[in-house]
């Protein structure tokens, strides 16, 4: 083992002082909360309650949509006022319900209630982290007991506790490592258990020294636990990047980490599972790191799925100077918002608010073919090359030049003189050779 | 929407209840795709690091050559940037003058210039590079040949009295402005009337080559600096090292192969590295984004590439001097060499187990 490292990568200011030392604090339920129904990877889940509904917190307001879905449960005790489309943060308007809460938050019959995970078998286990609603909390809400199911005849042998945190700005992984480094190792030992590995990694970045203290404290006592302090470089923390720094091992090109023996889990998701398992608490609420220069008072917050961003914005003081940019997780790979009227999912891992200053607007120029982004991609891709294609409609030729394997870190359209968008062009190929692909199968 | 309710305190004042909630339309943000930050390097900063990097050997040539170097040099910008602009302007395309993509062309052309240069020399060497060889092409970013390079090649081929035959060696080392053949002119022509090469290559005429003591074109002539820039901007990761040091190296290799089996018909291959416009090629000219590779192994390939043909003309062909030309052929190839270099995706399953 040891410390690999993977190709490309760039070095962005990371901006977390802003936040990193601050402790998690609760915030107190709004007045009203905009719940998705679609708030995992794979099939949205659906709803069972109406408008007019009484529902408790914890209740089941949406069932799975299928073997890769999870419910959704009522983040606190009121009623359910409408049903509708909303501002969703990835940018369309998307199906949620509008709860306004009673004030109570009054759990629902068995919810948060303390149990003794003695005797549960694996399968007990997932089928208790599936009804809790947990999914992968460091952006992507793939559903967790898929992950935890690994098709009959592959081994996995190590599981990787990702808090590497590698988008700037963003602390709440950090904070949730200092603050809760027992709950979080908990939850990793739950999935080591299920998927019977032995061995269990924390990978955490080097610019959170008191993370990475915390935790090598934490995992002492126990046995097959490590903790990794990586190097500080974006995007340290993708998956398939980080399992070859830590591994060496390549996932495959279309592969999964399963392939090479390996799960990846997210700092938070392992520990809204020993939330899940340990006291049965639905995942319903989540640390949100609202800051940038933007914002008067950053905070990491600890919000109820549904608070509306203009809500916690207001909870951080409201917005300073001439707010001119909101993003919805990191500005790496985050999702620009149009206006503070979407609200918090599973994966919303910060609120980063730019000022004017810091949010150039380019005018995109002719690729000079300087190469700056074939020695920054990660995936060894020709971004250039791909962006070209794009601009063409040649979307066979971006296919043959693996576009389908972009991680869309955005490490080419950082470092790129013509301020060309090429996540974006990526984005757009990815989606018409997948077109192709249908039409061809 | 926002002022009107605003505008309008009395009614919101009688019934506040309800309204003020539809009155909070939040602030609307500027919205683009990922990523959101970006490191700041633009166009015309990399313009402006090479045209820094090329300044030293630039100053230099005025040094030695004296004012006449430095009219060459302005007449030669200042028609780079009125093509440039006019091209633009005639195309209706925006004028970008400030990316400081023609200046760079227009100092690249002035030092594959003899100082001795009339004045309508360089301005028809700028209109072939900017116009006929960057324009209409596209501009930045579309021109398959370096243009800087085109009008040279252009001047080379007809006006071969003008860029060949009017050497001036430098009157600032005690010799008289008088007209002299190049080392490289020196060693074809021996070659051809006395059968073999006559050329003194001792100690002091390695160091009147380094620091440009010779005739030649303005920027040719101080390996030394121009080394030093290559430096600065291999530094500031401006330029990979991949196409210089493979670009010399081949020359270099190349030429030593050929003294080892007999020096009495070839030169000494250090000769050949530091005589002639090799440095200036392969560290600002070879290296033109636009016109090179952009894979790794591409960069390294062309560089070899540039060297062997320019060995080739050096030694067999009809001109004292073959940096241009090869790396205009070189330039054709690279659509080529960039397809064939494609980087191997990261996890690519290795054909064997494909094939299982």
């Amino acid at each position: 083992m040891g410390n690999g490292r993977f190709f490309g990568g760039v070095h962005p200011s990371y901006n977390k002082g802003l936040s990193d030392s601050r402790e998690v604090v609760e915030m107190p339920v709004p007045e009203k909360l905009v719940v998705f129904f679609a708030q995992n990877l794979g099939a949205p889940s659906q709803p069972v309650v109406k408008k007019g509904d009484e529902v408790k917190k914890g209740q089941v307001i949406a069932e799975s949509g299928g073997f890769v879905s999870t419910p959704i449960h009522a983040p606190t005790s009121g009623k359910i006022d409408s049903i509708g489309v909303h501002p969703s943060p990835v940018g369309v308007d998307a199906p949620a319900a509008v709860i306004i809460p009673d004030g109570k938050d009054e759990w629902c019959e068995g919810c948060g209630v303390e149990r003794s995970s003695e005797g549960l078998d694996a399968e007990k286990i997932k089928e208790i982290i599936h009804d809790n609603g947990v999914v992968g909390m460091g952006g992507a809400t793939f559903p967790t007991h898929v992950k935890l199911s690994p098709p009959a005849g592959k081994k996995m042998d190590i599981l990787i506790i990702n808090g590497a945190e590698c988008e700037p700005y963003l602390t709440a992984d950090h904070r949730l490592m200092v603050e809760h480094a027992e709950g979080i190792l908990d939850g990793a030992a739950l999935f080591a258990a299920v998927i019977g590995v032995g061995s269990v990694i924390v990978a955490i970045e080097k610019n959170k020294p008191d993370a990475i203290e915390v935790m090598r404290e934490a995992v002492a006592g126990r046995e097959g636990f490590s903790v990794e302090a990586m190097e500080v470089i974006y995007p340290q923390g993708a998956e398939k990047q980080l399992i070859y720094a830590i591994t060496k091992r390549k996932v495959p090109a279309g592969g999964l980490p399963m392939d090479v023996g390996v799960l990846v889990q997210n700092v938070g998701t392992a520990l809204a599972a020993c939330n899940a398992v340990r006291f049965n608490r639905p995942l319903i609420e989540r640390v949100v790191t609202v800051t940038g220069s933007g914002i008067k008072e950053p905070k990491n917050v600890l919000a109820r799925v549904g608070t509306r961003f203009e809500d916690l914005v207001k909870f951080c003081g409201g917005l300073e100077g001439d707010a001119a940019k909101c993003i919805n997780g990191g500005p790496m790979m985050g999702v620009a918002q149009y206006s503070l009227d979407a609200a918090v999912t599973k994966g919303t891992s910060g609120l980063v608010i730019l000022r004017q200053e810091e949010v150039a607007q380019f005018v995109s120029d002719a690729c000079i073919r300087c190469a700056r982004c074939l020695d920054a991609c990660p995936m060894r891709l020709n971004p250039s090359a791909l962006s070209i294609f794009t601009e063409k409609m040649r979307f066979e030729d971006a296919s043959e030049y693996n576009v389908m394997d972009c991680i869309e870190c955005g490490c080419c359209a950082y470092v790129c003189p013509s301020r060309r968008p090429m996540v974006h062009h990526f984005r757009r190929a990815k989606a018409e050779v997948r077109k192709l692909q249908r039409k061809a199968g | 929407m926002e002022e009107n309710m605003e505008g309008k305190p009395g009614p919101a004042a009688e019934k506040p209840a309800p309204k003020p909630k539809k009155a909070e339309v939040g602030p609307r943000f500027v919205v683009s795709s990922s990523p959101h930050m970006h490191d700041g390097r633009t166009v015309a900063q990399i313009m402006r690091l090479v045209l820094i990097a090329l300044a030293p050997a630039a100053l230099f040539s005025i040094y030695i050559f004296g004012l006449d170097a430095l009219r060459v040099i302005l007449i030669s910008i200042a028609s780079a940037k009125i093509f440039e602009a006019i091209s633009q302007k005639v195309m209706k395309r925006p004028i970008t003058l400030r990316d400081g993509s023609a200046a760079l062309t227009g100092l690249l052309l002035a030092m594959n210039l003899p100082s001795t240069s009339p004045w309508w020399l360089i301005v028809v060497g700028n209109f072939f590079a900017i116009v006929i060889a960057k324009q209409l092409y596209g501009g930045l970013g579309y021109n398959p040949f370096n243009p800087a390079l085109v009008g040279r090649v252009v001047l080379l081929i007809s006006f071969p009295v003008h860029m060949t035959a009017r050497w001036v060696t430098n009157s600032r080392f005690g010799t008289d402005a008088v007209t002299a053949a190049t080392p490289l002119t020196q060693m074809k022509e021996s070659l051809a009337t006395l059968g073999h090469i006559d050329i003194a290559f001792g100690r002091e005429q390695i160091f009147d080559l380094l620091i440009g003591n010779r005739a030649g074109c303005l920027g040719e002539t101080s390996i030394v600096l121009l080394a030093l820039g290559g430096i600065f901007l291999i530094w500031k990761r401006v330029i990979s090292y991949r196409i210089p040091v493979m670009f010399i190296g081949a020359v270099w290799a190349m030429t030593g192969i050929f003294h080892l089996i007999d020096p009495a018909h070839y030169a000494d291959p250090s000769f050949h590295i530091i005589t002639g416009g090799l440095f200036l090629g392969a560290i600002f000219m070879a290296t033109d984004y636009v016109t090179s590779p952009v894979t790794r192994k591409g960069m390294l390939i062309f560089g070899a590439g540039c060297g062997v043909i320019t060995v080739l003309i050096r030694l067999w062909g009809a001109y004292p001097e073959g940096v241009s030309f090869a790396i205009l052929l070189m330039n054709a190839a690279t659509p080529l060499i960039d397809r064939y270099t494609k980087p191997k995706v990261f996890g690519a399953v290795d054909s064997k187990k494909a094939a299982a």
